[in-house]
Formats: C-alpha cells, structure tokens, sequence
C-alpha cells in the first residue's frame, strides 16, 4: 500500500514536469507557425515589379546541332548583353566544334569561344568521319549541383526554373564552378563572384527573348515554357528527337538537344 | 524542486548557462544577418530575382525594328534572311530605339563579316550557302553585288558547288571530277531558286551505275569493271561506295 501511494506522488510528478516540458516546446513551434502562416500569405503574392510571377512559369531552351553553323552570333549577343568580360575564357555560352575521325579520334575545340570564327585548317592527314558544331550553355538544371554545394544560399533555383546567381549574396568561394559538370560557370574578375547564364532573365521577365535566341540566324536555338502545349519549345521536343548531356548525372537540364551525338559531353 | 537543482553538478550548471548563452547570441546574431527576405520563397533571397531581373538590356528585338523600318522588314521578310534578327549583322541597338539620332546601329560592309556564316566550313550542315572567299570574286565587298536584305545572288548559281561546296571539294579530287552533277541528278531550275521545295533527283538503282561500270558498258578502258550479277547484288552501290569520292573505301 505505501508503495503504492509513493508510486502515485511520483506519477503525478512526472506528469506536471511533462506538461511544463511540452508547453516549453510547444510555445516557440506554436510562434513558428503563426510566422510560416504569415509567410505564405506573402508567397501568394509574391512577385516582380513588373508584375512577373515566377511561379506561374517553367522555361527551357531547345537547340538543333544540325542547323547550327558555328558563326558564334550567340555568344558575341551574350557579351554584349549581359557585360561579359571580353576576353577568352569568360563565356556564358559558347559553340564547339566536333571533329570526329574514321579512328575514332575525337577533337572539340572552341576558339575564343567561336567569336572569331573556326578556322578550316587541316591538323592531321586523318580522314573526318563526321563534324558538327555544339553550342554550350547552363543547363539549368532542374536538379542543380551548383545549388547543392553554395555554402551561402548564393545560387538557387528559382520557381520558374532558371537557376540564378544572388551576386550580393555570393562570396566568391568557387565551389560551385567545381560543381557544375557542364563547365557553365565563371569567377568574374571584376567582381570575384560566380556568374553563369541567367536565360537573360531581364529580358524574359519582359516577355523577350535571351540574346542568343534572338540573333541565332539559322533558329537553332528554341526557347519557350516547358508546360504550356503552345510554346514553341513544346512543339520543338514533339517534332525531334531529344537529347540532354550527360543524362547519367541525374541533373535533370532543361536545356534539350536535338540530334545529339553520342561523343557530345 | 530545490534538491533537484541541488543534486545538478556544478559544472553541468555552468556548462548550460555557457551553452544558453551560445545559443541566445547564434540565434540573435543570425536573425540580425540573414536578409530580411531569405526564406521567403526558397533558400534563397528573395530580392535577388528583382536583382537580377533589374539588369539593362542591350537587344531590342527584331519586332521594334518594324515600327520605322517597315520597308526594310517587308524586303528582308520575303527573302532568304527572313528568319535573321536585324540585330545579327547591326548589333545590339535599344539605344537607337530609344534615342534614334544619337546612337547609331552598326552596319558591317567589309568583307570579313559575311563569311562568318558563308564562308566554307566542312563542319557546316550540308545545303547552307557556303564559299570561298579566296576565290569568290577576291576583294570585292559582299554588299556590291549581294543585297543583304534581299541575299538572292544576282544571277542564279550556276555552279552547284555554291550551295554544295564539301560534296565538289570531295568530287574535285576522285576520278569522278569530270563527270558533271547533271549527269547523276536532275536538278529543275526552281532548285536554285526555292532549294528545300524542288529537290534534285538521285539515281535509284544499281543498274544507273552498271551504265559505266559494268562489263559489257561502252566506255574507256581504265573504267573499273565489275560484273554486276555477281558483285553484291543485294546491295545499292552507294551503300559502300561514295559516288562522290568512290576511290575512299
């Protein structure tokens, strides 16, 4: 019997200390959601200044090897758009060139990003195979390494799917240069902060084209939303046969390629 | 209560208060650093979209070019550069739209610029119009002869190596070089005019090549002979032979 009671005092103990200990948990998870439900509110309504609602968009790009020529319009429009550095190795897209030979030899160069031209000079007596031109550009992932490792929160994707640089927010760690197994990404001289191509997210806000859509003078370039049965990228990857690089990754890219090779990387 | 409190060790007790004031100065520090706007759509700032949606263009587009220059689009829009942008060969030009008279588009009339899309690249996909600038009247400025609203050659090409310039480069050297491109297509005049509508004919059997190669044809001595009942006659020649070079194997 005197057990028993000993054991009661103790039960009701522990339950008052339970209680104390679940109000004290409770009471910041409580706050918390009062916050996340306000926080939502603001998400709805979330939006551009010009009225752009990220959400309400998915974006894409298509591109045809076999109508690109390799005059390197693209790339000289990215410059000029989106103040590039002018000099080599700072490319947000760029053409290369496949030289594929009867041994199974393989030589991609891109000179100057093909700004200047590719010159048509024979480096070896080998006989070509066949040759084609690869124009480059982020992928935008829909499954972005470079995300993953931004230590900062620097790089994300947005709702509309374009994977974008915060340069403010950036602290020039290259981590996510390392990352990104397309080679899109650039440390910026000037400014010592990643940058990579936006699709010219200014412009697409405004209903525009990226640059490079706009001058590519053979249309080998398609851009349009990826969930609209209207846009022009739809009926792109209706009409061809679809690639993306290096599907084995698991980065998902919404940049689509049609005739692809199988040597293209 | 109190012997509870009693029973703690001492530094269990100075180890939490160490440990509540770390947590009070990691939370008070992070909720004054992190933006305002981190979080509020992702893990990510939210303004950086505005940032980065904030930048200057540079493009107007080829549909603001039609408000003024509207006899130029008609031109260019029936023509072989109907689906370029103007601002391919004129540069990037908002600044004219916006302000006409002080800035300028540019206007490319040298010689270089033109074959950055036509001058000869083997890598180019067949049926682009492609030349050779070195022999393609040599130092003469495109736009003299080519108007590049309205490309269309002043004469028809004569020659099919100006459109189909790889396949006579590899024709040039074969022991074919002097048989004529008529001789194995039918190309109508209106090929040369709208390429992609009238095609050229092929040859469609093994017998057209039997004309010259096989034993009993009429024809030169040096000709290589085969017999055309026996030579792999479950095949169409050009499946291992490339009419256009037949000595590669």
């Amino acid at each position: 019997m005197e057990n028993k009671i000993i054991k009661t005092d103790k039960k009701v103990e522990r339950r008052s200390f339970l209680k104390k200990i679940a109000i004290l948990a409770l009471a910041p998870i409580a706050f918390g959601f009062l916050g996340a439900s306000d926080k939502l509110k603001t998400v709805k309504k979330w939006m551009l200044e010009n009225g752009y609602i990220p959400s309400n968009h998915k974006w894409g790009m298509g591109i045809d090897i076999s109508k690109c020529i390799g005059c390197g319009r693209c790339a000289v429009a990215c410059k000029n758009e989106n103040n590039v550095p002018k000099e080599p190795f700072f490319f947000r897209t760029w053409v290369e060139r496949y030289r594929i030979y009867e041994d199974g030899d393989i030589q991609v160069d891109s000179p100057n990003g093909s700004i200047d031209g590719f010159e048509n000079t024979r480096t070896t007596n080998k006989k070509m195979l066949r040759s084609f031109f690869v124009p480059k550009i982020c992928n935008h992932c829909d499954n972005p390494p470079c995300v993953q490792v931004c230590p900062v929160g620097a790089t994300f994707k947005g709702e509309d799917g374009v994977v974008l640089v915060d340069s403010d927010y950036c602290v020039g760690c290259r981590y996510c240069i390392q990352a990104c197994p397309y080679g899109a990404r650039f440390l910026h001289p000037e400014t010592h902060t990643a940058e990579k191509c936006t699709f010219c997210y200014h412009r697409i806000v405004q209903d525009k084209l990226p640059a490079c859509v706009e001058v590519c003078p053979t249309q080998a370039r398609v851009f349009g939303e990826l969930n609209k049965k209207s846009s022009p990228l739809v009926r792109f990857l209706r009409m061809n046969k679809i690639g993306i690089l290096k599907p084995s990754l698991n980065t998902e890219p919404k940049v689509y390629y049609a005739n692809l090779d199988m040597e293209v990387k | 209560m109190k012997n509870f409190l009693q029973k703690i060790p001492e530094q269990v007790k100075r180890l939490s208060v160490l440990l509540l004031v770390v947590v009070i100065v990691f939370i008070v520090a992070t909720s004054l650093l992190t933006p305002k706007d981190f979080g509020l759509v992702g893990h990510y700032r939210a303004g950086a979209i505005q940032n980065n949606a904030d930048k200057k263009m540079q493009y107007a587009g080829q549909e603001v070019c039609a408000d003024c220059h509207d006899d130029i689009w008609k031109i260019k829009n029936s023509g072989y550069h109907k689906n370029l942008s103007c601002e391919v060969c004129h540069g990037p030009s908002l600044n004219h739209v916006n302000e006409p008279d002080q800035f300028k588009p540019e206007k490319p009339r040298d010689r270089i610029f033109c074959p950055v899309c036509h001058e000869f690249n083997p890598s180019r996909p067949t049926g682009f119009p492609q030349i050779l600038s070195a022999s393609h009247n040599p130092r003469r400025i495109c736009v003299t002869c080519h108007n590049p609203h309205n490309p269309t050659p002043p004469q028809t090409p004569k020659e099919c190596s100006a459109c189909h310039a790889e396949i006579s480069s590899a024709k040039s050297v074969s022991s074919h070089m002097d048989i004529p491109c008529t001789k194995c297509h039918e190309a109508s005049e209106k090929h040369k005019l709208r390429p992609r509508e009238f095609l050229p004919t092929k040859p469609a059997n093994r017998e057209f090549c039997g004309q010259c190669h096989s034993k009993d044809a009429k024809g030169d001595e040096f000709i290589p002979r085969i017999n055309m009942t026996t030579h792999e006659p479950r095949y169409v020649c050009w499946q291992c032979h490339y009419p256009h070079l037949p000595e590669a194997l």
